[in-house]
């Protein structure tokens, strides 16, 4: 009886219980709603289905996740100019590529070079809020403010303001898929950004840095560290990843469109740092747990949509899960749950006692 | 007999995971008393003040409170107060940014026409604070000033809440003997007015000073209550320890100081300076000693060394290590030419709280080391577990989050983190302090031990005794410079309390 109890409490008090288990709500409530949600389809070698979709979908939000996690851990604040930056970098690329025309069918420069062009912007994005952030110390919904309302201006301005199309089929592979392989791109763009990641913080000492510097970031100076320069370092790495989200946003509609290219994606990521049980204080974070949360996000997204609910609600219904499933982690929350589990624990005990 | 009573707690338990923090403890406060808590580190004392204030829930028991008709479950601090508890927490938790008169009145707040009322509450601070001699500008927010002016701001406010019951959770930690005695004339008033304060303390000489009753914890249990003339030191020790302790034995001091060692001076520091806080200093440090930094508060001990560490950049000045001029823009600077410095501010400057113990232990070594060189898991096991164990840090796991800690264990941690870097020359200020008796004397010991093989140590702590035993040399403070310099023969109470008073000029 007393491995069993502590079993259910090594699992309830596993960090990732909480957003794993509002994934697996968000996908019992599809399978409810959609019975053919798990099926997979194959068509000219390439995977369909809901849950494709659904992990196809979340890949921008997963790596705009990745980003702002860590820089939701190094300085408990957020970079609201995520989505606006990922505009910014796919019309840099877009421009590259189609030499400053409005639609082309070839492309006007190498592939590498819009690429590496639209990485660097967002990285350049980053480094500007790491500055304002972590140099000038303002706080970082300021700071990032300056990027989330001029970002797309920039873009305007680089675009003259049209929309600019590159039909070229190697250019929609990144947003598509590569002839051959089941699964779309970005699933794979978004695993190879979340496994270097994950390497990078595990396998050097960034993670117990950046977790240091967001927890106590005067005792981090003490003990050695440059608060300043990790800081900064989190907001660079951030617009890195937006960068790559920008190039499979405009990979999927081959055109840039400033004004709507990762519209409202900074809140999606903001949340899915929260729904993944990270403190938005900053301090101890979980990289994965943000990237559960990305794709619970998306499960519900996918769900409004299959359940036809338009545009322009789907808002409103995300708005009252995420009350729901933030509740559920709320500190208070847990209190009553522990407490609840604790009563059961003891009536059990009572009970064989008798 | 407890017809006095005001407050009866009774059958008290409290777990945390892992943790039995207190077991069926039962404590009883009368009417103007002074009730000493005491129990080593981690015994559950702050626990039980939490329970009884509402900052923690307990899981069975009850508590009573004279003039009350029902058992009494405070649910918040707030309402504890609301109830006739006045509390100072361990940790000093008042908001830095807000200033010392705010902070003073927040939540009652006085008001006029619904709006406060500034002129009425800084003058009704700066009369709160005269009472308790302090003099300082009530409008400048609190992190302008040092922790113990912080802690004398928490008891200043705790007091002025009228209450029937004051909790005073080792509010004299980081207090000089002069705030000591200032907050002891201010308890015996209370006293005297039919107060029962509570008081956690691990000095043992202000138990017998100003307390009526002893009652003492270990392991989270209640060993008992005892009336302070019944319980002679020697007995309360081994009250608190379970064991035979002798406390007052004289640690030897093995100053057999290499001779060649001698001549190696590990840090010089000329003319350094800080503006506002130090004027320009020298000072030569060799190889193997132990100095110590006394002076007043606010004599700038702790901006000194903290201008050394490069905690607080100083303005003018050079800085030796080993006769090479170095420049410290950062504190990892300093920490690269072999320095080590333990903060005074444990909770604002030493502890990442969220992180675990052994986290928290490595960190400085991590951080030294640089980010590309991360530490093997199984190392870093290894380093934690040689400090948990050398200092008898009483945790749960490695793993624990070192929040979890108490006060005093949490203290051990730092300075765990700092021996780890093995340094050259260690600043330590106040490192005993919230340091059960038991092991604050290991720790001198461990300090001389370091000393003798090589390592130079500055010393900084509000209690003259500990100094006395540890430095071969002091160095006392007052305004910011250096006023005398007392060598080991001459060290004595009496001769460092004259020298800091400075011939009563101050005075
Ligand atoms: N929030 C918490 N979570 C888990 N364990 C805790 C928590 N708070 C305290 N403890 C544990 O309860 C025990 C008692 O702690 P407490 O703070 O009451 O000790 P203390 O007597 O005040 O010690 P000190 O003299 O060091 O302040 C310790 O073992 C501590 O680790
Ligand atoms: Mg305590």
């Amino acid at each position: 009886m007393s491995s069993s109890k502590s079993l259910i409490k090594k699992v309830t008090g596993f960090r990732l219980f909480l957003p794993l288990a509002c994934l697996f709500l968000v996908l019992i409530i599809n399978v409810i709603k959609t019975p053919t949600f798990f099926n997979i389809t194959i068509q000219n070698g390439v995977l369909y289905g809901y849950i494709i979709d659904v992990i196809n979908r979340g890949s921008e939000l997963v790596i705009f996740a990745v980003g702002m996690t860590l820089v939701v851990a190094a300085s408990g604040g957020t970079d609201i100019s995520v989505g606006a930056v990922s505009a910014l970098a796919g019309a840099v690329c877009c421009f590259v590529l189609s030499g400053g025309e409005q639609s082309t069918d070839f492309y006007h420069a190498p592939y590498i070079l819009g690429v590496v062009a639209a990485i660097l912007i967002g990285a350049i994005c980053g480094a500007w809020n790491g500055f304002l952030v972590a140099k000038l110390k303002i706080q970082p919904m300021v700071a990032t403010l300056i990027l989330f309302t001029a970002g797309r201006g920039i873009a305007q301005l680089l675009t003259d303001g049209q929309m600019i199309y590159l039909r070229v089929d190697h250019f929609k592979m990144l947003g598509a898929s590569i002839p051959g392989v089941p699964l779309p791109t970005p699933v794979f763009v978004a695993i190879i950004v979340v496994i270097l990641t994950y390497f990078l913080l595990k396998k050097t000492a960034l993670g117990l840095y950046i977790e240091t510097v967001g927890c106590n970031s005067k005792a981090a100076r003490l003990v050695g560290l440059n608060s300043t320069a990790i800081k900064f370092l989190t907001y660079t790495f951030c617009g890195f990843c937006s960068g790559i989200a920008g190039l499979i946003i405009t990979s999927r509609v081959y055109s840039i469109d400033a004004n709507n290219a990762g519209l409202n994606l900074e809140l999606d990521a903001i949340l899915a740092v929260a729904l993944g049980g990270n403190s938005l204080g900053g301090g101890k974070f979980s990289l994965l747990g943000s990237v559960i949360g990305a794709y619970t996000i998306q499960a519900l997204t996918t769900t409004l949509y299959a359940m036809s609910i338009s545009a322009d609600q789907i808002p409103v219904y995300k708005a009252i899960v995420v009350v729901i499933i933030v509740t559920l982690q709320s500190p208070e929350f847990t209190k009553m749950r522990t407490a609840l589990a604790a009563k059961i624990a003891s009536g059990k005990t009572a009970k064989e006692a008798a | 007999m407890d017809n006095n009573a005001v407050l009866t707690m009774r059958h008290i338990s409290k777990n945390f995971p892992g943790v039995v923090a207190l077991s069926d403890v039962d404590f009883t406060l009368r009417a103007g008393e002074i009730h000493a808590l005491m129990g080593e580190n981690g015994a559950g004392k702050s626990t039980l003040i939490k329970v009884l204030t509402g900052v923690e829930e307990f899981e069975t028991g009850t508590i009573r409170m004279a003039g009350m008709d029902h058992d009494l479950i405070n649910k918040s601090p707030q309402m504890a107060q609301g109830n006739g508890i006045s509390t100072v927490y361990q940790e000093v938790n008042l908001c830095p940014n807000l200033s010392v008169a705010e902070n003073l009145f927040l939540g009652r707040e006085p008001k006029r026409a619904g709006i406060i009322d500034w002129k009425t509450m800084n003058k009704k601070s700066r009369e709160i604070l005269g009472n308790l001699n302090i003099d300082i500008d009530v409008t400048r927010s609190l992190e302008h000033y040092s922790l113990a002016l912080q802690q004398m701001f928490a008891i200043a406010r705790a007091v002025d809440l009228s209450a029937r019951v004051l909790i005073l959770d080792e509010p004299t930690s980081s207090l000089d003997e002069h705030e000591v005695e200032k907050l002891f004339s201010l308890m015996k008033k209370l006293k005297g007015d039919g107060v029962g304060i509570i008081f956690v303390t691990h000095f043992l000489e202000q138990v017998y000073k100003v307390c009526d009753k002893i009652t003492v914890l270990r392991n989270g249990c209640l060993v008992g209550e005892y009336e302070v003339e019944n319980l002679p030191r020697v007995q309360l020790v081994a009250k608190m320890m379970g064991k035979d302790f002798d406390d007052v034995s004289a640690i030897k001091k093995e100053k057999k100081i290499i001779e060649e060692d001698a001549n190696i001076k590990i840090i010089e520091a000329k003319a350094l300076a800080h503006e506002g806080s130090i004027k320009p200093f020298d000072l030569v440090l060799k190889k193997g000693e132990v100095i110590g930094l006394s002076g007043l508060l606010g004599s700038g001990r702790s901006e000194l060394a903290r201008a050394i560490y490069g905690a607080d950049k100083p303005d003018e000045g050079e800085l030796f290590v080993k006769g090479q001029k170095i420049v410290v823009s950062a504190p990892i600077d300093a920490m690269k030419s072999g320095m080590s410095y333990l903060p005074e501010n444990r909770k604002e400057e030493g502890i990442i709280a969220e992180l675990s113990v052994r986290e928290n232990i490595i960190i400085a070594l991590q951080a030294k080391k640089g980010m590309f060189k991360l530490l093997g898991k199984k190392e870093q096991e290894e380093f934690a577990d040689k400090y948990i164990e050398l200092l008898q840090i009483k945790t749960a796991s490695r793993e624990t989050p070192i929040k979890q800690l108490s006060g005093g264990n949490q203290q051990k941690v730092i300075l765990g983190r700092w021996l780890l870097t093995n340094p050259e020359f260690l600043i330590l200020d106040e490192p005993t302090r919230g340091i059960d008796i038991g092991t604050k004397t290991e720790i001198q010991k461990l300090v001389l031990k370091l000393a003798g093989e090589g390592m130079s140590v500055m010393f900084i702590s509000s209690e003259i005794e500990e100094m006395i035993r540890t430095c071969s040399r002091m160095i006392v403070m007052r305004d910011g410079r250096k006023v005398g310099e007392l060598e080991e023969h001459e060290l004595s109470q009496m001769s460092i309390m004259k020298a800091i008073a400075g011939g009563s000029e101050n005075e």
